[in-house]
């Protein structure tokens, strides 16, 4: 429902010197193209050390690079590192690809570490208290980006926001081939991605690093309301 | 908290702060650090100047065609499932989030730092209704909870707080150990656990909104925090409220923006969280909002925009400008009385809230143009500055007092010019008694306001007149005698 519109654009029309808005879309002119030169014609190898070089860069963020059929043993080892106890993850079929079922309902069962996979079924309340109540979360990225240390999540089903959000770490798998230099190049691929339904999904978000402030006294703390580490695991093969 | 902060003069608001050893040098800190990142991060990207002339001529290109582009935001979030409210007035938009809340029986709100719903006094209009509204934002929950103290930066809003302060806030209103650590990371931590409840229960989460986006229908939430994150997945309900100029037409232009916004405001390539949200969630979704509205709020926008300040609405609230500010380092944040400090609240808070309390805004700037240099969308503020100083002389005909007694003398005394020569002559001897060492330290009548910060040369026995008078005569030489 939209309300009140009429009156509203209205006087917006009117401060603009018009009577009514323009049936024909704006052109959009620009006379201005800056554009970033550093980084935007390498390739997602090329663009590998500059990645690593700014996930350095922001505070508790690690990554490290693997071939896909090393990803469970990668992603095992990773959650031993930061105190494993209790995983929540996404119900996502490349997880699923990669092998993940060894661990969720064989090796970290017998370890006696909770496993929370985000079920639909179950609702939002239990969704959120069961992965509120984990160490870890892992969620697989559609992109990432060098520049920034940045990977991109879309929301959809099974792909709980709240994983990337609640648990103290949080993991991120990314295909090395979707690496991109920067938010230019997410821009365009994520309006590609959704070209046919022109509909974007409920979220998406941008993350780079943990959760941060500043706010007292200008110095950087983490963990000040989502995670406190940030590790990702970048398939070097796909 | 409306717009403005209490009912003092301007004057006596800076004498306050003036004393506030803490804050300004926390101030002027926080200045150098957040100023010192952005350069580092401008001059990393490079081509800076032209990213500017593209930020500004994207900002212009939406106010001028801001009908249409809110039209299109409008039917694209209805498309997405969400809601639009249009509100005219600060009354209208609070009252259609009352009434959101109340169709949802909601009594435990969830905020995420936003400007405009300060500006309308949303939270206090909540309470009224018998919601706990909660800030999330660090530094805002800090403010919220030492009694509601007021935010004096735009960016980072407790920065006139030091952690000793914070912690006693802590200690006294959340139970914090006495003996507990005043270190940022530990009170930090500590505010992370009590919040964490209040996410799992929260009913209701309320947005600003850095961006809209208008040929998706989205919102974008910029943080580093990532408050908004929670506030806009966990809670049933969320409700974001937007100034209406704050949109893009598509996600190449919000990309644009968004890395001029978070390099200008925190000298950072991006910040930790940058959400892009669009309508409620999805049928098959289990978490994010089942319920999404926009309000788009005018609250005099449209006024501004069809007159000579259009320019201030290019506005994407960085706050680089109040970081290289000379005025706002001395006099801190809460010397403007309003949400909207620096520069650009000395430009904006007059337009939104009037002459009446705040025309003493426009003349708490040297004009050195700072401001203008560092605005990453190019808004000419130290011109806006001075068109406000000109409009509240020439048509409300009421500049501050000193000024308009100064320059009454000035015309009186300049319209003659047997006075004229007489004055400027006689200054000198007239200011002599003042003066100790060729510097006046104390002043008197409109003298001693400046006295009372420096010293005020004394005027030079030899008038310009005379000493050019005499140089033409020695053929051009200076004179440097006394």
């Amino acid at each position: 429902m939209i309300q009140n519109r009429t009156p509203f654009l209205n006087k917006i029309s009117a401060s603009l010197n018009r009577t009514e808005i323009n049936a024909q879309p704006p052109v959009k002119e620009w006379q201005h193209r800056p554009v970033e030169k550093k980084l935007s014609h390498l390739t997602s190898d090329e663009l590998m050390p500059a990645f690593i070089e700014q996930c350095g860069v922001l505070k508790n963020t690690t990554i490290v690079e693997v071939e896909a059929a090393q990803a469970m043993k990668e992603i095992d080892a990773a959650v031993q590192k930061f105190g494993g106890q209790s995983v929540a993850l996404w119900d996502d079929e490349r997880l699923t690809a990669l092998g993940i079922e060894q661990l969720t309902t064989s090796k970290w069962i017998d370890e006696g570490m909770a496993v929370h996979i985000w079920d639909s079924a179950l609702g939002r309340t239990e969704n959120f208290e069961r992965t509120n109540a984990s160490n870890i979360g892992i969620a697989y990225a559609e992109y990432a980006l060098a520049e920034s240390g940045t990977v991109v999540l879309y929301s959809a089903e099974g792909q709980g926001k709240a994983v990337g959000l609640l648990p103290n770490v949080f993991i991120a798998i990314v295909k090395k081939s979707t690496l991109l230099p920067r938010m230019t190049q997410a821009a365009s691929k994520i309006k590609e991605d959704f070209a046919n339904t022109q509909l974007l999904p409920a979220a998406v978000d941008f993350i780079s690093g943990p959760s941060n402030s500043a706010d007292i006294e200008m110095d950087l703390v983490v963990g000040v309301h989502g995670p406190i580490f940030a590790h990702y695991i970048v398939l070097s093969d796909q | 908290m409306a717009i403005k902060y209490n009912d003092e003069a301007f004057k006596d608001n800076v004498n306050t702060n003036l004393e506030r050893d803490f804050m300004r040098g926390a101030v002027t800190a926080a200045q150098n650090k957040l100023h010192g990142g952005r350069l580092k991060a401008v001059e990393e990207l490079g081509d800076w100047e032209e990213w500017r002339n593209h930020g500004e001529e994207i900002r212009q290109h939406v106010l001028n065609n801001l009908d249409y582009y809110l039209n299109q935001l409008a039917e694209n979030v209805e498309k997405a499932g969400g809601h639009v409210f249009f509100a005219q007035t600060a009354d209208e938009a609070t009252a259609y989030v009352q009434s959101v809340v109340k169709k949802k029986n909601a009594t435990r709100v969830l905020k995420s730092k936003s400007m405009v719903t300060e500006e309308i006094s949303l939270n206090e209009a909540l309470e009224e209704i018998g919601c706990s509204v909660l800030e999330t934002d660090l530094g805002e929950y800090i403010l919220q909870l030492d009694d509601h103290d007021k935010p004096s930066h735009i960016v980072a809003p407790s920065v006139h707080k030091n952690r000793f302060q914070i912690k006693e806030v802590f200690v006294a209103k959340l139970g914090y150990p006495e003996d507990g650590s005043a270190d940022a990371k530990d009170l930090a931590r500590f505010v992370r656990t009590i919040l964490r409840e209040d996410y799992m229960k929260a009913e209701v989460g309320i947005t600003g909104c850095n961006f809209a986006i208008a040929d998706s229908g989205s919102i974008s939430l910029v943080t580093n925090e990532g408050n908004a994150g929670l506030v806009t997945t966990i809670p049933e309900t969320h409700i974001a409220v937007m100034g209406m100029e704050r949109l893009v037409p598509s996600m190449e232009e919000l990309e644009v923006l968004v890395n001029m916004l978070t390099r200008s405001a925190v000298g950072q390539k991006l910040t930790s969280y940058v959400n892009i949200i669009t309508g409620p969630k999805r049928s098959e979704d289990v978490d994010g909002p089942e319920d999404f509205h926009l309000v788009i709020l005018d609250n005099g926008r449209s006024d501004i925009l069809a007159g000579e300040f259009k320019s201030v609405l290019q506005c994407i609230r960085c706050a680089a400008c109040v970081n290289v500010c000379p005025v706002y380092r001395h006099i801190g944040g809460h010397s403007y009385n309003s949400i909207y400090s620096g520069p650009i609240g000395a430009v904006l808070t007059p337009l939104l809230a009037g002459y009446d309390d705040f025309k003493e805004l426009p003349y708490a700037s040297s004009l050195c143009g700072a401001c203008t240099d560092a605005c990453p969308v190019k808004i000419p503020l130290h011109q806006l500055l001075l068109k406000h100083r000109q409009v509240i002389v020439e048509k409300e005909g009421r500049a501050p007092v000193s000024e308009g007694l100064m320059m009454k003398g000035f015309s009186v005394g300049a319209s003659s010019s047997t006075l004229f020569n007489v004055g400027t002559k006689i200054a000198a001897t007239v200011m002599k008694p003042l003066s100790k060492d060729n510097m006046i330290s104390k002043g008197v009548g409109p003298l001693k306001d400046w006295t009372d910060i420096r010293d005020f040369p004394i005027v030079e026995r030899e008038k310009l007149r005379d000493w050019f008078d005499k140089r033409e005569k020695k053929g051009g030489k200076s004179n440097d005698s006394k």
